[in-house]
């Protein structure tokens, strides 16, 4: 059996394998073709779910429980969500397919030469990461998943994440054919993010495409992401990559990983790091780096999640852990900045009737 | 906006015991409320007070260059290029200090009309701008000349035989007024030059600026700059004469003289070898133009240039020559300046999404690099050369009058407005003819004495920024370049004061050059004083000028009370990589020697860490 066809490490995705992938697995394999730097890991693709669902006779199940549903009837997308979730997470993934998942997760702590090494398992949904049809935050995340069993079991969560009572509603309501969305799961080396956050290769506030703007937190992107915390921000312009604007907030809480069980758990900040700067100056501008290489390898504006883990003292990795069209401005449609003329003085002088605004 | 709110004109405060100060200055520069339509006119527009040309009060003598430029703007934007929205600047003062206005075309109908002029009239200047320029320049220097040759004569005892055997037929009493009144024409001349290129050039600068800012919200304005600004450009010429003079000496073995500082030791110690007097006949060959540089903006009278005093040169002379004698390279980085412009332009210009916006910074760029030297050169040659052969000229004529007893002192003469002196000089040249006692003695030693102290009153005094009511565009370019009246700015200035009144450990200004360092500070209130700096000081001065280079040899950032983006402080910093804070308004009062500061040029900003080192 052609084991690529279910499962496929990052480096052999790209974005042309986005039915296939996912869009997450489909940008990291991008990145990797980039040279940026992205945890290693691998996807489990959507052929993999579609012989899962086959295998253990959901595939119409479950078209039948959700056909005629109204997208608006809480109670009735509730049912629906229940049942269906309860069918995938009690179904059994086959032999040959979990061989093949276990040999790559195999392969990754190998790699990683820490055995049982803790991944991310993620969804990896067809539409998602799409610029017009955002599934962003649809699907769930599993942070610290180790060994075999876990990973399974989680590939089996992230598939029926697929039915969540949202996901049904919004698909519903969006009109999005059910039997078409697909799900591809993408399991990652975890990476024990010292701090985290977004970034932007063009400034979200003004549209300015010469400033990246970075934003950072202690421990996991999370706090950033969900907005829990006012993170650190920093602007570099692109083309001297001076630091052109620090602003050091107040971060009273941050994720991180306890030691002992490799729970995830969310913390107040230290007192004496909460106002502290949480990216040195070298970090701030090696992220900014990244942020070009990854817009020049997209070509657009691109919004991009990133990690900095210190597996050592006295050094720092930079990691990218996902990247997906800045969706805001690069939906604006392009006028040119001032309408073509033959001849510098007839720009002067519309410039001038014009004005500058004061009041 | 609507927080910012100024006095009305008619209610600026009035300092007691200067009752009277209007007849220092042209009746026509008052604030009325006698007629109702111009109260109106007055109270319907923005006055802001021009604190970049004038950080002290008027002498009533220097006003000249206020209505020097008042015509001079004002005809080339108004009745030459025909500006389409924009009439000329008008001018108000108060209390000493010059308050300015731009004036609109209100009615939208006669934009059109004025439109088509401007294209025609302004495109000629723009498409044959280099031809123009360099007829510009011979005209200037024809002025300059005019004015080195005019002899201001002296009335003698009794006219020499000539008068009578050539028959010439005129008395020096009548060319002492005639060379008062060629003096003063050539000043009022040329200023009119001044501005033949610089509202063209400040209105394509300023369309540059504003693609830029379009293009890219978060552009800094120094960044804007530096893609256009000159390598080749004048203010830095002073400066490298220095440097080869520097180089001369130690070439030629003299660079002990050379060491000496004081100008009359070093010219007479140059003197008197072969090697001395080479270097002597290069050190002779630059002063011409080149030490016509003033040691201020040129504005005032005592704004004194290096041919003034040698000294002031000379010493900054001995920076350099320390420098090359261990070693050390004290050229301008020119060829990473021209690097980092090309990298810069090419890394915006990139950026820029689609072909025509490409072309318009293409165009607006070769544009703007066309006027912009002329932009910065047109001060040495106006401002420098001009002035500083213009105030010694006028000391000439004061010599007379005090000859007369006109006044206690030759300095005295600045407090006298342009029309007094000519009648003081008819009152003078009357009397000297008739051999009576003119009436000035009596008059002018006594109303000085007065206005000296009303002058000392108004330097106490703070001027507001604003009076009147606050437009919602601006149109005109040098209020948008030079003043910088944008709405950020009105921002700011209401940040200055809020600063002002609350953080005392904190100030703030326009960010000049960015970079952030800590330091020790060095208030400099002059020129003379640099050689004070000791190196990695921070300077602090009130403005500075192109004979302040040697300065930025030693200093790692500057900041001064006057100046916005486009001071020589900002444009001397960002080639050199110094931070720089400039128009703090009150720097050099509020930093004291030896103070341990943190400037931060990319925000504008001062953090005054210790009182001592």
């Amino acid at each position: 059996m052609d084991m690529s066809r279910y499962v496929l490490p990052f480096e052999e995705c790209d974005l042309s394998m986005v039915n296939r992938v996912g869009g997450k697995c489909a940008s990291l394999g991008e990145l990797l073709k980039a040279r940026i730097p992205v945890p290693p890991g691998f996807a489990v693709t959507t052929a993999a779910y579609d012989r899962f669902l086959e295998e253990n006779g959901l595939t119409r199940r479950i078209l039948e429980r959700i056909s005629g549903i109204d997208a608006e009837d809480v109670d009735a997308v509730d049912a629906a969500s229940t049942d269906i979730r309860a069918w995938i997470e009690a179904g059994t993934i086959s032999e040959p397919l979990e061989d093949m998942i276990a040999e790559n997760y195999r392969l990754l702590s190998r790699r990683a030469r820490m055995p049982g090494i803790p991944v991310a398992v993620r969804s990896s949904a067809t539409a998602e990461d799409l610029p017009d049809a955002s599934f962003a935050g649809q699907q769930d995340t599993f942070l610290w998943v180790r060994g075999v069993d876990d990973l399974l079991a989680r590939c089996k969560q992230c598939w029926s994440s697929l039915f969540t009572p949202r996901a049904i509603a919004y698909r519903g309501r969006m009109g999005f054919d059910h039997a078409q969305v697909k799900l591809s799961v993408a399991v990652q080396k975890m990476v024990r993010s010292f701090t985290a956050g977004v970034m932007f290769t063009i400034n979200p506030a003004t549209g300015d495409p010469a400033t990246v703007v970075i934003d950072s937190n202690w421990g996991y992107g999370e706090s950033v992401v969900s907005g829990e915390v006012t993170p650190d921000q920093f602007h570099v312009n692109k083309i001297t990559m001076e630091v052109t604007k620090k602003t050091v907030s107040d971060k009273a809480i941050y994720y991180t990983t306890d030691p002992e069980t490799d729970q995830v758990m969310k913390l107040e900040v230290e007192p004496e790091r909460r106002e502290a700067q949480s990216l040195l100056e070298p970090e701030i501008t090696g992220l900014a780096e990244l942020a070009k290489r990854i817009e020049k390898h997209y070509g657009k504006p691109m919004d991009i999640e990133w990690a900095t883990e210190k597996s050592l003292p006295y050094k720092g990795e930079i990691y990218i852990l996902q990247s997906r069209p800045e969706t805001v401005w690069s939906q604006k449609k392009r006028e040119p900045i001032e309408q073509p003329k033959s001849s510098a003085v007839e720009y002067i002088m519309a410039g001038l009737i014009k004005g500058k605004k004061v009041g | 906006m609507s927080d910012l709110r100024f006095p009305s004109p008619h209610e600026a405060e009035r300092i007691p015991g200067t009752e009277g100060w209007e007849r220092m200055y042209p009746y026509y520069y008052r604030f009325t409320a006698d007629d109702p339509k111009r109260k109106q006119y007055e109270e319907s527009m923005f006055w802001f007070y021009d604190g970049l040309h004038y950080p002290e009060p008027m002498y009533p003598f220097d006003i000249i260059w206020d209505e020097a430029w008042f015509l001079a703007l004002s005809q080339y934007n108004n009745r030459i290029f025909i500006v389409p929205p924009a009439k000329g600047i008008d001018h108000r003062i108060h209390n000493g200090y010059i308050y300015i206005t731009p004036v609109p075309v209100t009615d939208a109908e006669a934009i059109p009309k004025r439109a088509e002029e401007f294209m025609k009239r302004a495109g000629y200047y723009y498409e044959n701008w280099d031809k123009l320029h360099d007829n510009w320049e011979s005209k200037m220097k024809e002025v300059i000349n005019k004015l080195a040759e005019l002899q201001i004569p002296v009335p003698p005892e009794k006219e020499d035989d000539s008068v009578v055997f050539d028959g010439i037929g005129t008395s020096t009493g009548y060319h002492l007024l005639k060379a008062y009144d060629k003096l003063i024409d050539l000043g009022i001349l040329a200023w009119q030059y001044h501005f033949e290129f610089l509202n063209l050039g400040y209105a394509a600068y300023v369309f540059f600026v504003d693609f830029c800012q379009k293009a890219f919200p978060d552009i800094p304005l120094q960044k804007i700059t530096q893609m256009v600004g000159g390598i080749d450009v004048i203010i830095y010429r002073p400066d490298e004469e220095l440097k080869k003079l520097a180089r001369l000496s130690i070439d030629l073995g003299v660079d002990d003289i050379a060491m000496n500082g004081d100008s009359a030791k070093v010219l007479k110690g140059m003197a008197e070898s072969d090697n001395g007097k080479k270097w002597l006949a290069a050190f002779e060959k630059a002063r011409e133009p080149w030490f016509y540089v003033s040691t201020g903006t040129g504005w005032y009278h005592h704004d004194r240039c290096w041919n003034d005093d040698l000294d002031i040169p000379l010493s900054a002379m001995k920076i350099y020559i320390e420098k090359l004698r261990k070693g050390e390279s004290v050229d301008r980085p020119t060829q990473q300046v021209i690097e980092e412009r090309d990298k810069l332009t090419e890394g915006y210009r990139n950026l820029l999404t689609s072909d025509e916006d490409r072309a318009t910074f293409d165009k607006m760029l070769a544009t703007a690099r066309t006027v912009f030297p002329y932009v910065e050169n047109h001060l040495f040659y106006v401002e420098h050369w001009f002035h500083s052969l213009f105030w010694n000229k006028i000391r000439e004529v004061a010599a007379i009058l005090k000859d007369h007893k006109f006044i206690e002192d030759i300095e005295d003469i600045w407090y006298m407005s342009r029309q007094e002196i000519k009648d003081a000089l008819w009152d003078l040249v009357t009397a000297w003819a008739t051999g009576s006692d003119g009436r000035g003695p009596l008059v002018w030693p006594k109303e000085i004495a007065w206005r000296k102290g009303v002058m000392e009153k108004f330097r106490q005094w703070t001027p507001p920024d604003g009076m009147g009511t606050i437009p919602e565009t601006i149109s005109e370019p040098f209020t948008i370049v030079l003043w910088g009246i944008t709405s950020e700015s009105m921002a700011q200035w209401a940040r200055l004061k809020a600063v002002a009144e609350g953080d005392l450990d904190k100030i703030v200004g326009f960010p000049g050059s960015p970079g952030i360092v800590e330091g020790i500070v060095r208030v400099c209130r002059t020129v003379q004083e640099i050689n004070q700096l000791q190196d990695g000081e921070i300077l602090v001065a009130p403005t500075t000028s192109p004979s302040w280079a040697p300065a930025f040899q030693k200093i790692k950032a500057a900041i001064t009370d006057v100046g916005g983006v486009m001071c020589h402080a900002a444009i001397v910093c960002r080639e050199y990589g110094l931070p720089a804070v400039v128009g703090t308004g009150s720097a050099t009062s509020r930093l004291k020697t030896g103070q341990k500061i943190r400037v931060d040029g990319s925000k504008g900003e001062i953090d005054i860490i210790s009182e001592e080192s």
